[in-house]
Parts: structure tokens; C-alpha cells; sequence
């Protein structure tokens, strides 16, 4: 029905009394997501929103048996709550926190290594939802609902668009995950490709890239080796500006590819269709005009109509 | 942040790497004056961006009446959008052989890699192209650091081994920019070994990340303010604003920046050219969209605004009633395009229209609408 998130996930959140962790916790509550601990450091033995708060992850793993994480720390601590998230031994752990350094990202995923057990999602990514079962993150799932379509993408709103007209069509989503628009991340197109591969819920997949790095040329590449989903992509920023580089280290690194074009003719000369506009992405998937009905109306799912 | 030439190397001189002795002019009699301190310069113009030679903002000068004549020339030359503030005038080297010594981060592997080549120069990009293997590369333990016999391997994997007793340090002490600086490029390019075998930092390129400025407050201090840059997108820092200046017509607003960069693709799908574009976060506030609204109108070319917001936790009846705050309190006359989804959308639209804004039913119908009204 999902991937990574599913009923029996058991969510601490780091950074739960702040005005953003307060917020979105609610949030995850109120759709059903089980929050069973909060990490402030100093506020050990407290509650918050009728979450015991305790202060390390360590503990609230002890004590509440935790295994997914949220955080919502700001960057300069954000790197360091991800590592001690992945020592308590969490095996999901979604990062929300946007403007991490990037030479902290880096020795985050050295770290990590040592904890093959933990999957990263983000940083400065909205999260992931398992529509009608659990978030982690900033998702809005008001617009979101059960069904086959994985949905796999770099950015945040235009993820939520994808998600609503999707809904609107009345093509139910099996989890939504934003791997994070920052160039060092956790999971990757790759990595969550594979995973909605193995996941016999979902039939269809749109992946919703961004010019920058190659992981969507990779995405492409499993792809084309044979998939079982009915894939369609769709690249922001095919017309934006090429940044005013300085040196020449990027371009050798990077070469020709990472552009809109380079990814675009990745996917289909894997055989998966490249939609021009989110619009055309939904339409392609579920084989009709995305009307523009409200949510809950119409509640075909693709493979069943 | 990116640093000129002259300032990456005052730092890299600091972590120790050789750099030859210069001085910065902001005046054509200060050119002069320096050149005749230092004997025959190069007179080189300090911008952001590559490629400055090839736009005649390098000379090679004898004399200081030539090098006032260069400056003169220089300062104030338009290169690739930057207006030339100052030159750096720099002793000429006596050149043995140019080396490649480059630092970035390798998005694809997640690492810092350190790029070392023994044939530097501008067309080294060819060369990563044509034959990858001429340059060696290593990919430091980020939390060590390279080691000694690590950076020997580096060398004469470039085919460099016999200068590595040179070159050794000066690539650790360019490792340093990454830990003490939080550098993301870093880069001598050509690095210069002299006659004597000396090595000698012939150019410098530094960028440091953005997001780590909160550990590096004196660098900005230091260096923050020489370049002027776009004065709108300065503006736009100040208002903590992300926004990007465009050469078209339409002005964009979106939130977040997958969306903002979707929305620039439909108004050129539809014909049009982006002005610019702002980038108003998740939230999109009343008082933030107007921000980004004065902003994006500052731009004289402007000739219409559209906005493309998606309202998740933020309610489209709030979005609208902000928008239609904006634009009265800004006395707004040009066209305006709005496409709101999400959250109240319905309740949203029917404000705007209500208040004379007609509202796209989709973005590309909206950036249809947006490039019709401006042509």
C-alpha cells in the first residue's frame, strides 16, 4: 500500500516545541500519524501536544520503542540531530530543515555508512505522506488520496500541485516523498525508484525533477532497464538561467549533463514519457484532462476505471 | 558568497599558498602608481564571473602610463553583467608549467573532490571532455581531511611526482579553505611552477556556501559589499527575498522554487520572456507578497506581474486578500495574472475577481493570459 511509511511507524520528532515542529506535528496528528515522542533538549519529562518529550532521541527510542523520525531544527544543529537520529537506531529519518551547509551534509552521509540501517530523506525537502495513513513533514494532505499513484519529486510546491490535480482526477497517490531540492541528500530518485518498484500497491509513477545533478539521469537509467510502473516525468527549469559559474571545477564534475535537455532525452530513451507542463504530467498518467474537480468527488483509481 | 580574484587571494596567502605580490586599484593613477612599485603587471579586472579575459579585462602592461591607459580601459567595463569596480595589478610570472588544482563538490558521489591536472589553462573543460584520466582525483575523508599518502597518490597520479614536494602542501593548505571557510569551489587555475621548480598561484577562485555564512560572519564583513552586482536582486537580499533578474518582460512571483522555475518554463512556452522572478517561500503572507511585489516592479522593464501561488497551509482567500492589499497599497497599474490553487481556491478566486483581478484557471492558461496582455 506504501513505501517507507505505514501504520506500524512510530514517529519522535526533533525540534517538537518550536513554532514549526509544534505546527506540523499537529498537523501529522491530526491525519492519524502516530507521534509517540518529541526531543527538547533540557524539556526531558515533560509533554507537548500530548507527546512525552524527552531529551535525546536515544531516550525516546528506549522508551517508546520510536523507528521514524521528523526534524525540524534549525541548520546549524540540523546536521547533528540527523546523525543522532541514525545512531538511536531510527530507520527512517526525514529531515525538513532548509539552509543545512553543505560541508555538514557531507560528513552526514560519511556517517551515515556506518548506519546502512537509517534512510535519509532531505534536507530541505517537505517530507513524505502515505495518503489516509501517515506523514512526516509539511505535506498538505487535505489535498492527497489513497491510491496507486507513486509520486517521487526535488521540489516542494510543485509537488502539492502535482498531488491535487492528481486527487482532483481521482488518481489516488500510495506515498508522496520529496527527496529535497539541496545538492547533497539522502535517498535519492534512485534509491526511491527502486523502492516503489518492490511496492505491488503502486502501479504508476511521476517523478518530478529540477535542472542541477544527474540523479534523475540515474533515475532514468533503472528505468530503462525494465519497470513494471507506468512512468511519466516531468523537469523544472528547462528555461532557467545557467548560473554565472566562477571556476571551471563544476563544469569538469558535471559535464554536459544536468541540464533540462540532458535529463529529459535520459527519459525517453528509457522509454518514459516526458510531460511539458504538471498539467500534461497528470493528464499522461491517468489517460484523461486533469479536471479541476474538488477533492473526494471522484475516487477512480488508474488501473481501475 | 563569491569572492574576486584579489580577495581569494589574500585568503589562500593567509592559509599559506604562495600567491605573487600585487596591488588593488580603484583609480587609473592608482594603476600607475602600483605598476611603477612593481615593475610590468598584468592589469586585471575583479568580477565575479569567468571568462574575463577573453572580454579584454586582462593586460599585460611595461609602463605605468600603460597601466593607467588599462585601467582607465577596465574600470567601469561591463563584464557579463558586472560592472568592473577595481583592478588587481599583478607582478607577471615567469612560467615553467600551468597546473590544474581544483576543489567542488561532486554532487553525484555526495563528496568533496580535489581535481589536480598538469595541464591547466582555460581549456581545461576540453579536456575533462576529451581525455577524463588527465585529471587525477581524490575524494578526501570529510572528516579527516586527506592524507599524506593520499595527496602523493593524487600527484603522481597527475603525472606531477616530480614536483610533489611542492605541491603536497599547497593543496593541503587549499583543503583548509573547505574546513576554515566552508569553501564549495575553490580553485588555482593556472597554479604556477617557475624555472625553480616554486609554485605560485597564478589565478583564484573562491565560493563559499550561502548557507554557511552564519560561521563566517568576518569574510562578509571583509569582503561582502565590493561588488555591486544586480542593484535589484541586492535590494531583494536586504528584504530577504529570493529573488533573480531576468531580460524579458513579465514579472513572476510563485512559491517555492520548483514552482517558480515551472512558471518561468510556461511563460516561455507561451511566448513570452521573464523579467525576473521571486521566490515568496511556502508561507506566502500578505505582508510578504507585497514585499515581493515592490520588488519585482522596481524593474523598469516589467510590463506585467504574474503570480502563481499554491496555497497549502496558507488559505487562497488569505493569499487573495493579501494580493489585493498589495496592489491597491502599491497603486499596481500594469496587468496582473493570478493563479491560485489549493487550499479555499474557490474562495480565493471569487475575492479576486471581486476586486478586478481575473484569476487563471491553470498556469499555463495564466502565463497565456500574462504574455498576451504585455506584448
Amino acid at each position: 500500500m506504501s513505501i517507507l511509511l505505514n501504520r506500524d511507524s512510530r514517529v519522535v520528532v526533533q525540534g517538537i516545541t518550536g513554532r514549526e515542529g509544534s505546527f506540523h506535528t499537529e498537523q501529522m496528528q491530526s491525519m492519524g500519524t502516530k507521534v509517540v515522542a518529541g526531543t527538547s533538549p533540557g524539556k526531558g519529562g515533560t509533554t507537548h501536544l500530548g507527546v512525552p518529550i524527552f531529551n535525546t532521541v536515544a531516550d525516546a527510542v528506549r522508551e517508546t520503542a520510536a523507528n521514524a523520525g521528523g526534524i525540524f531544527v534549525p541548520p546549524p544543529f540540523a546536521a547533528d540531530a540527523i546523525m543522532e537520529a541514525a545512531a538511536a537506531g531510527l530507520t527512517l529519518v526525514v529531515c525538513i530543515t532548509e539552509g543545512i551547509p553543505i560541508q555538514d551534509m557531507i560528513r552526514v552521509k560519511d556517517f551515515l555508512r556506518l548506519h546502512p540501517g537509517c534512510r535519509l530523506i532531505g534536507p530541505n525537502c517537505p517530507g513524505l505522506i502515505t495518503p489516509g495513513v501517515a506523514k512526516i513533514g509539511i505535506i498538505p494532505q487535505q489535498f492527497s488520496l489513497p491510491g496507486h499513484v507513486g509520486v517521487v519529486s526535488r521540489s516542494g510546491t510543485l509537488t502539492y500541485e502535482a498531488m491535487a490535480a492528481l486527487t482532483s482526477a481521482g488518481a489516488g497517490q500510495s506515498t508522496i516523498v520529496g527527496i529535497g531540492g539541496d545538492p547533497v541528500l539522502g535517498l535519492s530518485f534512485w534509491d526511491v525508484v527502486q523502492l516503489f518498484e518492490n511496492d505491488p500497491e503502486t502501479t504508476h509513477l511521476a517523478l518530478i525533477g529540477e535542472i542541477g545533478g544527474t540523479d534523475e539521469e540515474r533515475a532514468a537509467e533503472l528505468l530503462g532497464r525494465g519497470s513494471r510502473l507506468k512512468t511519466v516525468a516531468f523537469i523544472s527549469g528547462r528555461t532557467a538561467p545557467e548560473g554565472k559559474r566562477m571556476g571551471h571545477a563544476g563544469a569538469i564534475v558535471s559535464g554536459n549533463r544536468g541540464t533540462a535537455k540532458s535529463k529529459e532525452e535520459a527519459f525517453s530513451a528509457a522509454g518514459v514519457r516526458v510531460a511539458e507542463t504538471t498539467d500534461e504530467l497528470v493528464e499522461m498518467l491517468v489517460g484523461a484532462p486533469a479536471a479541476r474537480r474538488p477533492a473526494g468527488e471522484h475516487q477512480t483509481e488508474p488501473g481501475q476505471s | 558568497m563569491k569572492l574576486l580574484e584579489y580577495q581569494a587571494k589574500e585568503v589562500l596567502s593567509q592559509l599559506g599558498i604562495p600567491i605573487p605580490s600585487g596591488k588593488v586599484a580603484t583609480t587609473p593613477d592608482e594603476a600607475a602608481r602600483a605598476c611603477a612599485e612593481l615593475g610590468p603587471v598584468a592589469v586585471k579586472a575583479q568580477v565575479p564571473v569567468g571568462g574575463r579575459g577573453k572580454a579584454g579585462g586582462i593586460k599585460l602592461v611595461q609602463t605605468a602610463d600603460e597601466a593607467r591607459a588599462a585601467a582607465e580601459q577596465i574600470i567601469g567595463m561591463d563584464i557579463k553583467g558586472f560592472r568592473v569596480p577595481l583592478v588587481y595589478c599583478e607582478t607577471a610570472l615567469d612560467i615553467a608549467q600551468e597546473v590544474y588544482l581544483g576543489f567542488t563538490v561532486d554532487r553525484d558521489a555526495r563528496a568533496n573532490v580535489v581535481m589536480l591536472s598538469a595541464h591547466g589553462g582555460m581549456d581545461i573543460e576540453q579536456l575533462a571532455e576529451e581525455s577524463p584520466e588527465a585529471i587525477a582525483r581524490l575524494y578526501p575523508n570529510p572528516w579527516r581531511g586527506p592524507l599524506n599518502f593520499e595527496l602523493n597518490q593524487l600527484v603522481w597520479a597527475a603525472g606531477l611526482g616530480s614536483h610533489s614536494r611542492a605541491l603536497v602542501p599547497v593543496i593541503r593548505q587549499l583543503y583548509r579553505a573547505i574546513t576554515d571557510y566552508d569553501a564549495v569551489t575553490a580553485e588555482i587555475n593556472p597554479l604556477v611552477i617557475s624555472k625553480e621548480g616554486q609554485v605560485v598561484a597564478g589565478d583564484a577562485k573562491l565560493e563559499t556556501d550561502e548557507n554557511a555564512a552564519f560561521r563566517h560572519k568576518a569574510l562578509e564583513e571583509r569582503y561582502g559589499d565590493v561588488v555591486e552586482g544586480d542593484p535589484y536582486e541586492r535590494e531583494a537580499k536586504k528584504r530577504n527575498l529570493t529573488y533573480v533578474s531576468l531580460d524579458g518582460e513579465v514579472g513572476i512571483i510563485g512559491n517555492g522554487a520548483g514552482l517558480c522555475m515551472g512558471t518561468l518554463d510556461l511563460v516561455q512556452r507561451a511566448g513570452g520572456r521573464a523579467a525576473n522572478f521571486c521566490d515568496i517561500g511556502g508561507g506566502a503572507k500578505a505582508e510578504v507578497v507585497e514585499n515581493a511585489l515592490s520588488v519585482i516592479l522596481m524593474n523598469p522593464n516589467v510590463r506585467g506581474v504574474l503570480i502563481n501561488v499554491f496555497g497549502g497551509i496558507t488559505r487562497g482567500d488569505e493569499v487573495a486578500r493579501g494580493l489585493v492589499q498589495a496592489r491597491d497599497s502599491l497603486n499596481l497599474r500594469l496587468p496582473l495574472v493570478v493563479r491560485l490553487s489549493g487550499t479555499n481556491e474557490t474562495e480565493g478566486r471569487e475575492i479576486l475577481r471581486a476586486n478586478g483581478i481575473e484569476p487563471g484557471a491553470s498556469g499555463w492558461e495564466a502565463a497565456q493570459k500574462i504574455v498576451e496582455m504585455t506584448r
